[in-house]
């Protein structure tokens, strides 16, 4: 272990603070040249670990130039730690310059941080990968010494972490000496951020630091008074428990799943709020301001309570905050950490939480996620490959700042972890794809992006294309969004919600959003307008993939406890009873087997399987199931999917259930569903404009941007059509395997059950099957197509209007309101087409 | 596939599903807004969007002509997406265009994309065709209009229904004028909702959406979406 020198150990000594040991662990590994992986829990004074070797090294040895990049999966962290930084370095009159470089950032101090970098450049990958982009690129980064990323946890197996990672293989060609240091929360594989964080892209290659230990947290359940419901996912009837809690407590972030539950959550607290406590709303919808105003406030200690989504999980470290509440299934012990751990940032206290289950299958979620955390059992998805769609991006980045040869980019690139098995025909691909679109039929040879010197360089072909790729830049792909806006004068923005939601309002219509009950008056441009007030069955908005699924991990436990009896001691009595009865009349669903059940009810036969695969994984089972009992002549009606099980319901009873769940589901049956499915559609959407085939932002005229857009989906129909093996499609298919398609997951079931299936004929409902069939009204998706849909559509209003069809002309007609409104977003509610 | 008769001016035409008007007495064929080679006037905006546009293009427009074998086709106007793209048709595509064009009478109304005629190809353009009481133009004119049969707009539209809504490409009809989705296979579309489109149907219509053997038909009633505002 190493020792401060000073001034540091005077101003350690000042605050009152004795260094860390993880802090002088990678001050040694620093100076020793090392990269690191720093995994420790919040509020272990990870930061001050990460920046403490380049203020040492700065402090002995001032110099101009960039000395560290500092990279942040979120914009207002890196500005919040270029806030602490800037202390130690006044305190200490240290000679070191700092700057913040985000989309926010001015075009004068862009040129400033051009021509005169700051030692400490605090940023975001698509920051850096802008950066990149500039002919400036090399000279501004030779000077670099070291590289900290936070929270390579959340960044890494996504498609940001997959252009950083692109990006700091780039930095490795630039500034070969520059050390890295990763910044990491408790993961359950620890070799795959090793490889990434590592400049070679492997594992081992860097030293680890792990801190362990810090109190475990203390988690609790509590039920709601009365009966325990059997469905449901808001956690609404818990709410005087909730108040109660609040009450009870100085601060308190009640964490749900979803905006629309936050919404709900929100309404039902205020309603019983007599006290008046200030309670506050927070997610990732609303307006900038309106967050901030609620981050301040608690900040400042003047809530008692917020409502917040994941918008809350990462950042800053808020102090000061009592418990944390969980409202609705924790769906993962990492994810459930990370939120508890949001309470109480010391190291040497426990973190306190309250489960707040919605319905009994949640109960037994919420158990397996306390044993979980007493196990430390985290979840991890095996690293992914990176993204194509990714690599394309990056590729002209690269052609941007200068020419290069194909193979040492290809080097380069296999050097980021997320890459490093990449084949030279994939990477050929994209290079092709960027070049001239990469298309069987050669018609762009005079619209190439990239263009090669005889000596075999790739070169960008105009400065328009650099200047269009880097407005471009960057993996968020938002769905189209409209912002809200309150109608009359000086009325505000309130946040955004996506455009499918406000097409399916009628003026007049209520809905809720940012805490608010609001009267939808009309669509102006791409502004929804909203006055206060109305009265009606409110509306909330819902937001595509809003919905996690519950981890493979968590799931296992959840089977694992339902088969063993001896562990139900732990479950409320309604459960115990609930499970026993299921043993009575059925079965219990095993650890490694697929229990499905069929039974008549009513005019209909039910078909329940208990996957435990998450409610992504079975939505597309559903399809895909229901495809099938289609052609085996079962008339499959619909289907229901929630996060432990799969119901389809249809007119004939459904027979030889293993060959139904036969592995050559995934053959023609997922070609067939690719062809239609809106879900995949708009992954492909999101491939494409990742890719750079569809612009986001265009220079110059808006009026010939209009006229050369062309809608995503008229693309992947002409694509498949002609080039099913295009590089876009391939990484769409790859998409597909995770994400709300979750295709992987349900391979891997197959695979696993294959010769495992307990099929149960019933004659009626079984204890285990009853939640699901109550979602069955509440979100019924349907097996249909847009056709079919239309169709019941028209006929429903050629019969109310008396009309036959196809109707005769009349002159004057008024469109009777749609019967019922369904909330969910494109692919969720949605099937076919 | 069922199409749908409707009756403009005392004419019976037949809407295809696929999105063409055939009217059996002339024995003419009538598509909207085909803009060949949209796809490579994106590639020269910088967009490297799949080039086969016009190929699908020319599939759907073959299928009609096998279905309907009419005499004469009416194509109406922005046949193709700018004046340079009939330069940029590829040799294949080119070649095939000209058979289907010299197949039959083939009438080039002018649109605001393609204001001067296709070069090289077969066929008459005009600014405007009439025949009987029936005037076939791009853009549809504000005013009495009986008989009118334009394109131009792309008109699509939405339709809500209790699991989901539906967006499609539209025909939008009312007593005295028809208006024809596009035909493009990069085709967007305008909502009928749009004040544009609606202008021109002041006393409501019908809308017949695409589907893919048939067309679903909905009453119109643009009025009522703009007298939303402020209650």
């Amino acid at each position: 272990m190493g020792t401060l020198v000073e001034p540091f150990s005077s101003w350690f000594a000042r605050q009152g603070w004795t260094p860390r040991a993880h802090q002088l662990d990678v001050l040694a590994a620093a100076q020793a040249g090392d990269s690191v992986l720093l995994i420790a829990p919040t509020g272990g004074g990870k930061t001050l670990a990460g920046f403490l070797p380049s203020l040492v090294d700065l402090a002995a040895r001032p110099r101009p130039g960039l000395h560290t990049l500092y990279v942040s999966p979120l914009k207002a962290l890196a500005a919040d730690i270029a806030r602490n930084l800037a202390r130690p370095v006044a305190d200490m009159a240290l000679d070191i310059t700092i700057a913040t470089r985000s989309g926010d950032t001015k075009a004068d101090e862009r040129r400033r941080q051009r021509e005169q970098p700051p030692n400490f450049l605090l940023t975001t990958p698509e920051s850096l990968a802008l950066l990149i982009s500039l002919p400036e690129a090399a000279a501004m980064f030779a000077t670099l010494s070291a590289v900290v990323i936070d929270e390579v946890h959340a960044l890494a197996g996504t498609k940001r972490g997959d252009q950083l990672a692109l990006c700091l293989a780039r930095l490795g060609t630039l500034a070969p000496a520059a050390r890295r240091i990763g910044l990491s929360a408790t993961v359950a594989h620890r070799a795959p951020l090793e490889a990434y964080v590592s400049p070679r892209g492997v594992p081992g290659a860097v030293r680890l630091i792990e801190v362990t230990g810090g109190a475990p947290p203390h988690i609790d359940m509590i039920l709601p008074q009365g009966r325990l419901p059997w469905s449901g996912h808001m956690g609404l009837s818990a709410a005087p428990e909730i108040l109660a809690r609040i009450r009870a407590a100085g601060m308190t972030i009640v964490f749900v799943n979803t905006r629309a539950q936050a919404e709900l959550l929100f309404q039902e607290l205020w309603k019983r709020n007599d006290e008046t406590l200030p309670i506050a709303i927070h997610h990732g919808s609303l307006e900038l301001d309106q967050r901030k105003r609620v981050e301040t406030a608690m900040a400042e200690g003047r809530l008692r309570g917020v409502i917040a989504t994941s918008s809350l999980d990462l950042g800053i470290d808020w102090g000061g905050v009592d418990q944390v509440l969980q409202v609705g299934a924790p769906k993962g012990v990492s994810r459930l950490l990370q939120r508890v751990g949001r309470s109480n940032h010391r190291m040497d206290e426990p973190s306190r939480a309250i489960l707040v289950p919605a319905n009994r299958f949640e109960v037994l979620e919420c158990e397996a996620a306390i044993l979980g955390v007493a196990a430390r059992e985290l979840d991890g998805d095996p690293p992914r490959p990176g993204g194509l769609d990714v690599l394309a991006q990056h590729i002209l980045g690269v052609a941007c700042a200068g020419p290069f040869l194909p193979d040492d980019l290809f080097a380069e690139v296999r050097r980021a972890a997320p890459y490093a098995e990449l084949s030279r025909r994939d990477f050929d691909d994209a290079l092709g794809f960027v070049e001239d679109g990469g298309y069987a039929l050669s018609a762009y040879e005079r619209y190439r992006k990239l263009f090669r010197d005889s000596e075999g360089r790739v070169h960008v072909r105009s400065e328009r294309i650099a200047r269009q790729h880097r407005m471009n830049i960057g993996t968020i792909v938002e769905e189209p969004l409209l912002k809200v806006r309150l109608a009359g004068r000086g009325g505000g923005v309130l946040g955004e919600v996506e455009e499918y939601f406000a097409n399916m309002l009628s003026p007049g219509d209520t809905f809720m959003f940012a805490g608010r009950l609001l009267r939808f008056l009309r669509i102006r441009e791409t502004t929804v307008e909203a006055m206060e007030g109305g009265d009606g069955d409110p509306a909330v908005p819902a937001y595509a993939g809003g919905r996690m699924p519950m981890t493979t991990n968590l799931a296992d436990r959840v089977r694992a406890m339902i088969q063993d009896a001896s562990t139900w001691s732990a479950f409320p009595e309604p459960v115990r009873e609930w499970l026993g009865l299921q043993r009575k009349v059925s079965r219990l669903p095993g650890r490694d087997d697929l229990l499905v059940e069929t039974f008549p009810r009513g005019d209909r036969f039910f078909l329940v399987a208990y996957c435990f695969e998450g409610r992504n994984a079975h939505q597309t089972l559903g399809l895909l199931l229901t495809r099938r009992m289609q052609r085996f002549g079962m008339q499959p009606l619909g289907f229901v999917a929630t996060d432990y099980v799969l119901a389809t319901w249809s007119a004939r009873e459904p027979t030889d259930v293993a060959r139904l769940f036969d592995q050559d589901m995934l053959g023609d049956d997922l070609e067939a569903w690719m062809a239609e499915s809106s879900v995949l559609r708009r992954t492909f959407r999101n491939v494409a404009v990742i890719a750079g085939l569809i612009e986001r932002h265009h220079p110059g005229e808006k009026k010939t941007r209009r006229q050369v857009t062309v809608n995503s989906d008229l693309i992947y129909d002409v694509l498949r059509r002609h080039q099913p093996d295009h590089l876009l499609l391939r990484a769409t298919r790859a998409d597909a395997a995770g994400g709300l398609t979750d295709v992987g997951r349900i391979a891997g079931m197959l695979e696993r059950i294959r010769g495992r299936i307990r099929h149960m004929v019933l004659s009626r409902v079984s204890p285990l099957a009853v939640p699901v069939l109550l979602e069955v009204g509440r979100e019924s998706v349907r097996n249909q197509s847009g056709d079919d849909l239309l169709l019941e559509e028209a006929e429903l209003v050629a019969e109310a209007m008396g009309e036959a069809e196809p109707p005769p002309f009349r002159a004057r007609v008024e469109a009777p309101r749609p019967r019922r409104r369904s909330l969910a977003p494109p692919g969720q509610g949605r099937l076919f087409g | 596939m069922t199409p749908a008769p409707v009756h403009l001016a005392g004419e019976r035409l037949m809407l295809d599903p696929d999105g063409a008007l055939f009217w059996p007495a002339q024995r003419t064929l009538v598509v909207a807004d085909l803009h060949f080679e949209k796809g490579s006037a994106a590639a020269v905006q910088g967009s490297l969007l799949p080039p086969w546009d016009t190929r699908a293009t020319l599939d759907r427009l073959a299928a009609l002509l096998r279905r309907w074998r009419p005499e004469t086709v009416v194509a109406l106007g922005d046949s193709f997406h700018d004046s340079r793209a009939s330069a940029r048709l590829h040799p294949q595509d080119a070649e095939r265009l000209h058979r289907m064009a010299a197949g039959q009478n083939f009438v080039w109304v002018l649109g605001n994309h393609d204001p001067a005629p296709p070069e090289g190809l077969p066929g008459s353009a005009v600014a405007e065709w009439r025949v009987e009481k029936l005037c076939f133009v791009h853009q549809s004119r504000p005013g009495p209009a009986l008989g009118e049969i334009s394109g131009h707009f792309h008109p699509k539209s939405l339709v809500r229904t209790p699991a989901a809504a539906v967006s499609r490409p539209c025909f939008v009809f009312d007593s005295r004028r028809l208006m024809l989705p596009a035909m493009g296979a990069y085709t967007g579309g305008l909502d009928v909702r749009d004040p544009a489109i609606a202008a021109l149907f002041p006393r409501g219509g019908r809308v017949f959406l695409l589907g893919k053997d048939r067309l679903f038909s909905f009453p119109y009633a643009p009025s009522r979406a703009r007298a939303i505002t402020a209650a």
